[in-house]
């Protein structure tokens, strides 16, 4: 090898170990479509507007055919009642499927609590439903690959897949998820994506009547429900977390748990 | 290599082997990973079109107003047009084929999820008309005074 031919051959080396690794990789299409999709599902809530009537829960049960008398829904409906001593009332009697028919506040084994109307400082609803988080960690604790996460952000549960361990129910910090009673396996709410999927709207959305809750796509900016996430003072349950949860709240208080 | 050190491990690699070959036949095509990686996108594809596939039993007003487009206008017009038809007349599903009449909740605890006096400041119910359910007459149906279509009194009178 003479003078030149190793000047040439070092700046070759030199080059190419110049270049960082990132150069030489071939851009995925498929991989950056799904890093910013075209959709993602987003809900939002307005708790001044709940009146606890349980049409929703209603609606869900029959729409997703969980059983109605079981003590299991998708989704439900808190109140919150706070007195004037700083206490925090909080109750959802069957999940409010019958919704708030009596002042008595529902305290578990069949027993209620009465509270003096002049004691009530606040008192409001808060309907729950699963928070289509963009870091589920339901999803990351299953072992076999039964959960999972749509592109378009919903999270579902494979019933052909699930072996029912459980690690979901006991992984989800919104307490969303339970055993299906009649299916034995994982069950939570999925937006309606039988519904959203053809255009029409979640049913619980569909039965509220006073627009409580809404459904919309988080990527349009002309979208209604997006408009209101982006401008107006919205927050997000169990924010420390880190699971990023897309169910966004009007008027939460530090009471919502 | 004829050793009772090696007989144990051609077993542990015959079933490992045997165990792949199994997999591939009970791992579905679609079974891998998706849009959102391993994390959180590892399943079996087909499942989304399974659950696209469940029947929609709510088919709200505009399915209702395909044939009863007079009455869904007239009762939009009433304080009770906010609310869906199906939500007292019970889910649509494929009316009038299947079920050919709807089942209509009339009972009180219909009416008692909205118009149950609560005391609920800061919240909407407190703007919604309501009544103590213990002493409002207790025995009747509320639609023996009241219309469900067009709640409010005066008007009904009118109505008549």
């Amino acid at each position: 090898m003479n003078r030149r031919e190793f000047l040439k051959r070092s700046i070759v080396v030199v080059a190419g170990m110049a270049l960082p690794t990132a150069a030489l990789e071939l851009i995925d299409p498929k991989k950056l479509l799904a890093a910013k999709p075209e959709l993602r599902w987003v809900f939002l809530v307005d708790t001044y507007k709940c009146v606890g009537c349980g049409f929703c829960v209603k609606a869900c049960k029959i729409e997703n055919e969980v059983p109605y008398d079981a003590d299991v829904t998708r989704t439900w409906v808190e109140r919150y009642v706070i007195t004037r001593d700083g206490k925090t009332h909080i109750d959802t009697p069957k999940g409010a499927l019958n919704g708030f028919t009596s002042r008595k506040i529902d305290i578990g084994q069949g027993h209620t609590e009465e509270i003096r109307d002049e004691d009530i400082v606040q008192s409001f609803f808060v309907p729950k439903l699963c928070n289509q988080c963009e870091n589920p960690p339901c999803v990351q604790v299953c072992p076999v690959g039964a959960t999972y996460q749509t592109a378009d952000g919903v999270v579902l549960v494979d019933r052909k897949w699930c072996i029912g361990c459980g690690y979901c129910i006991m992984g989800c910090p919104y307490g969303v998820r339970f055993f299906h009673p009649v299916y034995k396996v994982a069950e939570k709410c999925n937006f309606c994506y039988h519904r959203i999927s053809k255009g029409m709207k979640t049913a619980c959305v569909d039965a509220c009547p006073f627009s409580a809750r809404r459904i919309g796509n988080l990527r349009d900016p002309n979208d209604p429900v997006t408009k209101v996430i982006m401008t107006e003072r919205v927050a997000i349950l169990k924010e420390e977390y880190g699971t990023k949860p897309q169910v966004y709240y009007l008027g939460l208080s530090k009471e919502v748990r | 290599m004829k050793s009772h050190v090696w007989r144990p491990l051609f077993v542990a690699v015959g079933l490992i082997l045997l165990i792949l070959v199994v997999r591939t036949f009970l791992v579905p095509d679609d079974f891998g990973v998706w849009e959102r990686g391993y994390m959180y996108g590892w399943h079996r594809k087909g499942n989304e079109e399974e659950w696209k596939k469940v029947t929609v039993k709510y088919r709200t007003k505009a399915y209702c107003k395909e044939c009863h487009a007079e009455k869904v206008e007239s009762i939009g017009r009433s304080p009770h047009g906010i609310l869906q038809c199906e939500n007292c007349h019970g889910p649509a599903m494929n009316h009038p084929e299947d079920p050919p009449t709807l089942t209509i909740d009339r009972s009180r605890e219909l009416c008692l999820r909205c118009h149950a006096k609560l005391v609920t400041p800061s919240s909407g119910r407190a703007g919604i008309p309501g009544i103590d359910p213990v002493t409002h007459n207790p025995e009747a149906e509320c639609s023996l005074c009241h219309d469900p279509h067009h709640p409010n009194l005066e008007e009904l009178k009118r109505h008549e």
